[in-house]
């Protein structure tokens, strides 16, 4: 039996370990690990599972707050938001399998946040998607954007929540590695909340869900690989989802909580059930005793390593009190799942496991989970981005300039994708995909819960540390154009190979600006994941930090606008003039990546977002952040292809930057003329602008008397819809 | 494409003998009074699967009724006097939308329901039910583009004289949310010429003007047909979402007089 039999250095190398932590695993033992022993050490030892390289840098982040519930450490960050109501959210990663398969990749990365946040004892309301695709025409590319987007569709849409936002951007360093960065919003009664902890030896362990097959066996070891020429080869280390087998999951765990039947639970995600198994002992400090005989298989004739390790996806580990197994299983019938019990928990911290009448494995919980290897590799500072000369830039033709943002795909209208989601089942969305932030309700109340996702990879890459602090201030904007306040964060940190050096400053970096970021704006981080080794043939991604925010509005009392209506005064709040450095006009219209970054002015950004938070809230203006492509592309967006503008710069003021520059806390307001005056008074001491007025059908901008940009905001409009169309062409 | 069954069912449809759809109607029963300031109860029917019955439940008691859940192994429907068959997956749909839900326990009570001129309202995939157990005519075809599509879609009310369109008034234009993959509706060119003399068409895909066109049509179905009722009237199926569009502040009130139709039917 090859599983039981010992397991070599040679054997431990397959499995992504190195010397070293293969010494220390015979040490912890003291003896040599069975096969299947090793593979669940190689398993939560993964970068994956144990976050060896990352952990020493992520307790930077403030992580407590006021409204935190639960911050780290759990399936998912949970805050309060008042009344009683709590929301619970996460975001994590699903590359390495989308890269290889996208469709299944990408609905098995929704089916597993969603899980981390039901488990929570939290509803799912929505979900959104952070998504990084490379050149359009390189290898492949449009047949895993295609495959991405339907697999998200297929499965969010089948479980019944919607998809309301996310991001979507293109850059040849994801020609390799795509990025599918999913992220799941729950609401919970606060006195409602589930811990996946197996407390209380003699309890009994309970198997929920889908049979285990052979799917996605070392699926946590491939995420923590970089990628060789024939990725492809890794496809049979990709899980299928099954999204209806999710949704009577959900709906079956919900109510077994709601009945009070449930000590403990966890989802069998990463890892399989060595990683439930051992990270619910560890957090309760108990052990378990498993018969794997009696786990419930789709294939014939599998090993413990292979019940152990599958990462079959839809399946769950409860922890009940005996006098309830009859009714948790009667009502796992009721929904159609399987559900058994397979095994209970011990005094002892140690997880046992048997099989076929023996002894499969035994092994102690604590040097498993809590002494996994920790290190602090070498790293080196990113140095600061070179200044460049540009070139003149004051006698462009500033209108084609601007039609080439508008073709670009990752500014252009994801309507083609979004339609692909069903984004409004739930009853309760105010604010879907395409806007700023997402907004919702919670059900049957006037609360708000609004979220975004963030990341400009190209800054990112420039200036790590402004980078992402950047990201971090930008969806503070994005939250405030719908009036939300923020309460909480949750980031997915995309990185190259930790063995590089360089990747490694970047991260620590990025690590840096977002912890300083989220202090800043008091903003805690309450949930996470880090993906590494996004590199394939030595070629590494962006770093991309993708910040994921959640906000409140206590009372929602105006759906927010984001385009304005003919007659509307505009105004421009923060600097008239944005900053060039890692902007897309560089990128896009003068092929320059080149920073500097600017740094965030956190207090003058806290000032600008609450008053115009607070002017959303009134109903006063309808707002839009002033980011990628500038003032000249939300202008086109606030036109909804429909109404026009006149708009007139100050003097002394240089167009490409007030046009197309970036950052510094801008936003367009669009504010009904019997409303200016009071917006006026509320913007008092903060830079305010009056631009124009909304009207026509033709965007002009005049500058020192003259029109310098002019375009039907129609046909602008229609360029936006051009890039992605290719998409739902039939 | 798929669906072999086509050809020999949409031949049927003409001389169908059961349901409501080509069978003469039977005689009404008399439904009960609901005076006594009782709300009506409406079953909102839970298949596994189902996504939009807690959207449903609360769009009925938004509107004045008391909706009552009933779970798909249910013999009866607990007493109601109108029922919606809601949207969702019903059983994963992955055999066709619709199929399984087809022959389910609790279509019996749902035919038998309808069979006494009782309301039914079939919402996406309830309207996909509906056509599946024949009783409405046609069949459902993926969408013309062979994707989901979710999109605000502009209907015109083409019949109010119904008891359940009592809120409408023919002409209306609507804007609800549809969200499918197989709503693009189909049937012999004799069925479809039945419908539309019988008037049975109660919703059309328009322009927000009101006027039938091959780019207000998300999905492909014939005549822009977006809803349907049987011959008697008292069972209707759509496409769009209703429910979801009963407050403005997620989007608006359009959905709400169909769902106070319903209610007040019951």
């Amino acid at each position: 039996m090859r599983w039981a039999a010992p397991a070599t250095l040679d054997v431990a190398r397959e499995h992504g370990l190195t010397k070293e932590e293969y010494e220390l695993i015979v040490e912890t033992l003291g003896r040599t690990p069975n096969l299947t022993e090793l593979g669940v050490y190689a398993a939560l030892w993964s970068e994956h599972c144990s976050y060896k390289s990352s952990k020493v840098y992520l307790s930077r982040f403030p992580t407590q707050g006021p409204r935190v519930v639960q911050g780290p450490g759990e399936n998912a960050g949970c805050v309060d938001v008042g009344d009683g109501w709590v929301v619970v959210f996460k975001m994590e990663s699903h590359n390495h399998p989308s890269f290889i398969e996208p469709y299944q990749g990408a609905a098995t990365g929704v089916g597993g946040i969603l899980r981390d946040v039901f488990t929570m004892g939290a509803r799912p309301i929505m979900l959104l998607d952070s998504l990084r695709f490379g050149d359009l025409d390189a290898p492949r590319m449009r047949y895993l954007v295609d495959g991405v987007v339907r697999g998200i569709g297929d499965y969010g849409n089948c479980v019944g929540v919607p998809t309301v936002g996310g991001e979507l951007d293109f850059h040849p360093s994801y020609n390799g590695n795509v990025l599918v960065n999913a992220m799941c919003v729950g609401i919970a009664r606060r006195d409602g909340i589930f811990y996946a902890r197996a407390s209380g030896p003699g309890n009994v362990v309970i198997y929920l869900g889908s049979k285990t097959g052979r799917d996605g066996i070392h699926g946590a070891t491939m995420a923590s690989d970089i990628f060789s020429d024939n990725a492809s080869q890794k496809r049979p280390t990709v899980q299928v989802g099954d999204p209806f087998t999710e949704k009577l999951l959900i709906e079956c765990c919900l109510e077994l909580m709601e009945r009070g039947v449930v000590v403990g639970i966890q989802d069998m995600g990463a890892a399989g059930l060595a990683s439930s198994a051992f990270e619910m002992a560890a957090r309760a400090g108990c052990g378990l005793l498993l018969e794997l005989d009696k786990v419930p298989v789709r294939e014939t004739e599998m090993t413990p390593y292979e019940l152990m390790l599958s990462e079959s996806q839809e399946r769950m580990l409860l922890v009940v009190k005996p006098p309830d197994i009859h009714e948790v299983l009667a009502v796992c019938r009721r929904w159609g799942l399987d559900a058994v019990a397979i095994g209970e928990v011990t005094a002892s911290p140690e997880v046992r496991a048997t099989f076929g009448g023996r002894e499969a494995f035994s092994l102690a919980v604590g040097p498993l989970v809590d002494n996994a290897p920790r290190y602090k590799r070498p790293f080196v500072a990113p140095s600061a981005s070179p200044a460049v000369t540009l070139p003149a830039l004051t006698t462009r033709k500033w209108a084609s300039d601007l039609e080439t943002l508008l073709a670009f795909p990752g500014l252009g209208c994801a309507h083609p994708v979004f339609e692909q989601y069903d984004q409004s089942v739930g009853a309760s969305t105010v604010v879907g995909p395409g806007a700023d932030a997402a907004l919702l309700l919670i059900p049957g109340t006037r609360i708000g819960i609004a979220a975004t996702t963030d990341c400009n990879s190209v800054a990112c890459g420039l200036d790590p540390h402004w980078g992402a602090a950047q990201a971090v201030a930008e969806s503070v904007r994005n939250l405030a154009c719908v009036g939300a306040e923020p309460v909480g964060v949750t980031d997915c940190l995309n990185f190259g190979s930790p063995e590089n050096p360089q990747v490694m400053g970047q991260f620590i970096a990025a690590v840096e600006g977002l912890a300083e970021a989220c202090r800043a704006f008091g903003v805690p981080v309450v949930s996470g994941n880090v993906s590494l080794y996004n590199e394939t043939s030595g070629k590494g991604i962006l770093p991309t930090p993708t910040v994921g925010m959640v906000g409140v509005v206590p009372e929602v009392r105006h759906r927010p606008s984001g385009v304005w209506a003919g007659g509307d005064v505009l105004y421009l709040v923060g600097p008239v003039e944005g900053d060039l450095g890692g902007s897309r006009y560089l990128r896009l219209v003068l092929d320059l990546e080149v920073g500097p970054i600017p740094a965030v002015d956190y207090p003058e950004e806290r000032r600008i977002s609450a008053t115009v938070r607070d002017l959303v809230r009134l109903g006063l203006v309808a707002a839009k952040d002033v980011s990628d492509g500038g003032l000249a592309v939300a202008a086109v967006e606030m036109s909804g292809g429909d109404v026009g503008a006149e708009i007139t710069l100050p003097d002394r003021t240089s167009v490409v930057r007030a046009l197309f520059g970036e950052w510094l806390g801008r936003f367009l307001l669009a504010v009904p003329e019997s409303c200016a005056p009071a917006v006026e008074r509320a913007c008092e001491g903060l830079p305010l602008t009056r631009l124009g007025r909304a009207g026509g059908g033709e965007l002009v901008v005049r500058y020192g008397g003259k029109a310098v940009l002019r375009g039907e905001v129609k046909a602008l409009s229609a360029m936006r819809e051009t890039a992605m169309s290719w998409l739902t062409r039939a | 494409m798929r669906r072999p069954g086509l050809g020999a069912r949409g031949a049927g449809f003409g001389g169908r003998t059961r349901g409501g759809w080509g069978s003469s109607p039977e005689p009404r029963t008399p439904v009960p009074g609901v005076g006594g300031g009782r709300r009506p109860k409406v079953a909102v029917v839970v298949f596994p699967g189902s996504n939009c019955d807690r959207d449903a439940m609360a769009a009925v008691e938004a509107l004045g009724g008391e909706a009552v859940p009933v779970w798909h192994e249910g013999r009866d429907l607990a007493g109601c006097t109108a029922v919606i068959l809601p949207g969702g997956f019903s059983y994963g749909d992955y055999l066709r939308a619709g199929a399984m839900a087809a022959h389910s326990p609790v279509m019996r009570a749902v035919r038998r329901h309808a069979d006494k001129g009782r309301a039914v309202l079939g919402i996406c995939n309830g309207f996909q039910m509906l056509v599946e157990v024949g009783l409405l005519p046609g069949a459902m075809l993926m969408n013309r583009s062979l994707r989901f599509i979710c999109r605000d879609v502009h209907l015109r009310v083409e019949r109010d004289d119904l008891p359940m369109l009592r809120h409408l008034s023919r002409g209306q234009v609507l804007r609800l949310p549809i969200a499918h993959k197989e709503g693009n509706w189909f049937a012999t060119d004799e069925v479809v010429a039945e419908v539309e003399q019988a008037g049975a068409i109660v919703f059309r895909y328009v322009t927000p003007a009101g006027e039938v066109t091959d780019a207000a049509n998300p999905n492909g179905a014939l005549h822009g047909i977006a809803g349907l009722s049987n011959r008697e009237g008292n069972v209707i199926g759509l496409m769009p979402h209703p429910e979801r569009r009963i407050h403005p502040l997620t989007g608006g009130e359009d959905g709400a007089a169909l769902i106070r139709g319903l209610v007040e039917a019951a």
